[in-house]
């Protein structure tokens, strides 16, 4: 086995920058994201990990006045997700994403969790069953709602919901998974539960997430990004960058003398 | 400072409770003052129409004699009028504010529509009918119909629609519509599968707001000329010959309750004044139960959604 063996690389961004109109919230990105591996996005609030989260899946084309320079690399097929060319809706059909704050449709469980399968047409009831059954086992949430498929989604607890939003994510097999600080509306016990379920996940698919819980990041991430005012500080190995980070500024925060 | 005592404190609250009070008081007087005429016009009305509320009343077209008219052909031609309204001013009225809401750009030409949407609904109602005068009854040969009337009260009741279906989907949060997007789902599948039926109970209460206004207008429907005395009734809707007999209801002339009742009481004889009173009480109870379904539907469908 070798001993510098490389993970491949899933997604690779080069030379990112982005624009809220004239306001500059990322500089100069260049940063791998490693297949199967789990990435992590570290940094004070406003430092731009959330805007550079979403230009992957291009939220920022729903709102006007947005606008991204420099490419995201998706692999295998190296397509430019940023590329004007590339409908925003073919990206969010390959990515996956969960939000901050779990946000599942006021409608049924199974509901939830089928609507990524309608939208790519999916009508047969029996594959329908199935891959929400799937999803929901691969949200780990599978045995809390078999019997009550047909329930309100905003019934569940929070924890519940967030974890019906990752199975919702998961039911359209995304090549990568973005989490946008993920348990930040969640109590400690939901929270280690979602970790688990990332560390579970991470075996079929790619997985990028914006956490401002330093030691969130620590246990969950193969590799973490420090972002500090729109740049890129540090990226490297997790166990690295919090045991001997290169840059200043990067063990300020992680020794929490800023943040 | 010094801390206050407690005999200092309670005097303060004792104080600040008093105004509690005077304001309170003050409040339920305005409330009472406006609740009191309400019901003492209903009332009135009520009282001086009682000996005509049976059921010839709503069985009998208008008559000379006043003890056997009826308003059979006006609370018909009102349903039928309000049902081509809802039919019209539906469809136009949702589809512009989902497409003012979910796909216009924001630049300057919506600015100045939306701006323009608000005017319309400062429109004076008799403008309407002449403007349905020219258009509805001349231009486009519909005659003094059912049709008329209603593609006018809809002009009328549109921004009503157009207004409270933006509010509707306003109100549905952000995420909500990030989530649809973000698993791929086009504005357009987003909109048919959330942004429509969690808008619905808003945009319901608006066309019902938007019907009961449009069921006592009598100035627009005057102006294109509906008749004030009227002893038959329209084809029966969707009974005719199809295909064109589904629909020859639309193109028969009509009259409307508020007209009906414009009519009794410019008669000399005052024993008119007694239908007109019992016909006023009639659209009266039309319009509150039409709010009433608007705040039990949203009652019901309300429960469902939740963020």
């Amino acid at each position: 086995m070798l001993i510098h063996e490389k993970p491949a690389l899933k997604a690779e961004a080069r030379n990112l920058n982005f624009y809220y109109g004239e306001a500059q919230a990322l500089k100069n990105i260049n940063m791998p994201i490693y297949d199967k591996k789990v990435t992590a996005l570290i940094g004070p609030s406003g430092c731009g990990k959330s805007t550079y989260l979403r230009s992957f899946n291009r939220m920022h084309d729903l709102y006007p006045g947005n606008r991204y320079e420099g490419e995201i690399r998706f692999f295998p097929d190296n397509t430019n997700l940023l590329s004007s060319d590339v409908d925003p809706i073919e990206v969010r059909m390959r990515l996956g994403m969960v939000f901050q704050k779990p946000n599942p449709f006021p409608k049924t469980i199974y509901e939830n969790v089928a609507f990524g399968l309608r939208v790519r047409g999916e009508t047969n009831k029996r594959v329908l069953d199935d891959k929400v059954e799937q999803a929901l086992r691969g949200g780990a949430i599978w045995d809390e709602v078999k019997d009550r498929l047909q329930d309100l989604a905003p019934n569940l607890s929070g924890g519940q919901q967030q974890r019906l939003c990752i199975a919702r994510a998961l039911a359209t097999d995304p090549e990568l998974l973005l989490f946008d600080e993920p348990t930040s509306a969640l109590d400690p016990i939901a929270t280690g539960a979602i970790e688990e379920l990332i560390h579970e996940l991470k075996k079929r698919v790619t997985i990028l997430i914006v956490t401002h819980n330093m030691q969130q990041a620590a246990r969950v991430s193969d590799y973490t990004a420090y972002m500090y005012l729109g740049e890129m500080v540090e990226f490297g190995k997790t166990d690295e960058i919090f045991i001997k980070p290169q840059d200043k500024r990067t063990e300020d925060y992680i020794t929490g003398r800023m943040g | 400072m010094q801390a206050l005592t407690t005999e200092q404190i309670r005097a303060l609250i004792a104080r600040g409770k008093m105004k509690d009070t005077i304001f309170q008081a003050l409040g339920i007087i305005c409330l009472a003052i406006g609740l009191l005429v309400i019901f003492l016009l209903v009332g009135d009305m009520l009282q001086r129409g009682m000996e005509r509320l049976n059921l010839d009343f709503f069985t009998n077209f208008a008559s000379r004699k006043a003890a056997q008219s009826g308003i059979l052909s006006a609370w018909v031609g009102t349903i039928l009028v309000m049902f081509v309204t809802a039919m019209a001013a539906v469809p136009l009225g949702v589809a512009a504010g989902i497409y003012l809401e979910e796909y216009a750009k924001r630049n300057w030409v919506t600015d100045i529509i939306e701006i323009n949407i608000t005017n319309l609904a400062a429109v004076p109602s008799i403008v309407y009918g002449l403007l349905a005068l020219g258009i509805f009854v001349y231009a486009f040969g519909f005659g003094q119909s059912i049709l008329s009337a209603g593609l006018t009260l809809a002009l009328l009741i549109l921004p009503i629609v157009i207004v409270s279906t933006r509010e509707a989907i306003r109100a549905i949060p952000a995420m909500i519509r990030e989530g649809s997007m973000a698993v791929g789902a086009t504005r357009w599948q987003t909109c048919r599968y959330h942004i429509i039926p969690y808008a619905m109970p808003g945009i319901l209460t608006g066309v019902i707001i938007g019907l009961a206004r449009a069921i006592g207008e009598t100035a627009p429907i005057i102006t294109i000329g509906a008749l004030t005395f009227i002893a038959f009734l329209p084809p029966v809707p969707f009974t005719g010959e199809p295909p064109a007999g589904l629909f020859e209801w639309v193109m028969s002339p009509f009259t409307v309750m508020p007209i009906q009742i414009f009519n009794w009481t410019s008669r000399p004889d005052p024993a008119f004044e007694i239908n007109a009173a019992a016909a006023g009480f009639v659209l009266m109870v039309m319009v509150l139960s039409m709010n009433a379904i608007a705040i039990y539907l949203r009652y019901k469908m309300r429960k469902n959604i939740k963020w």
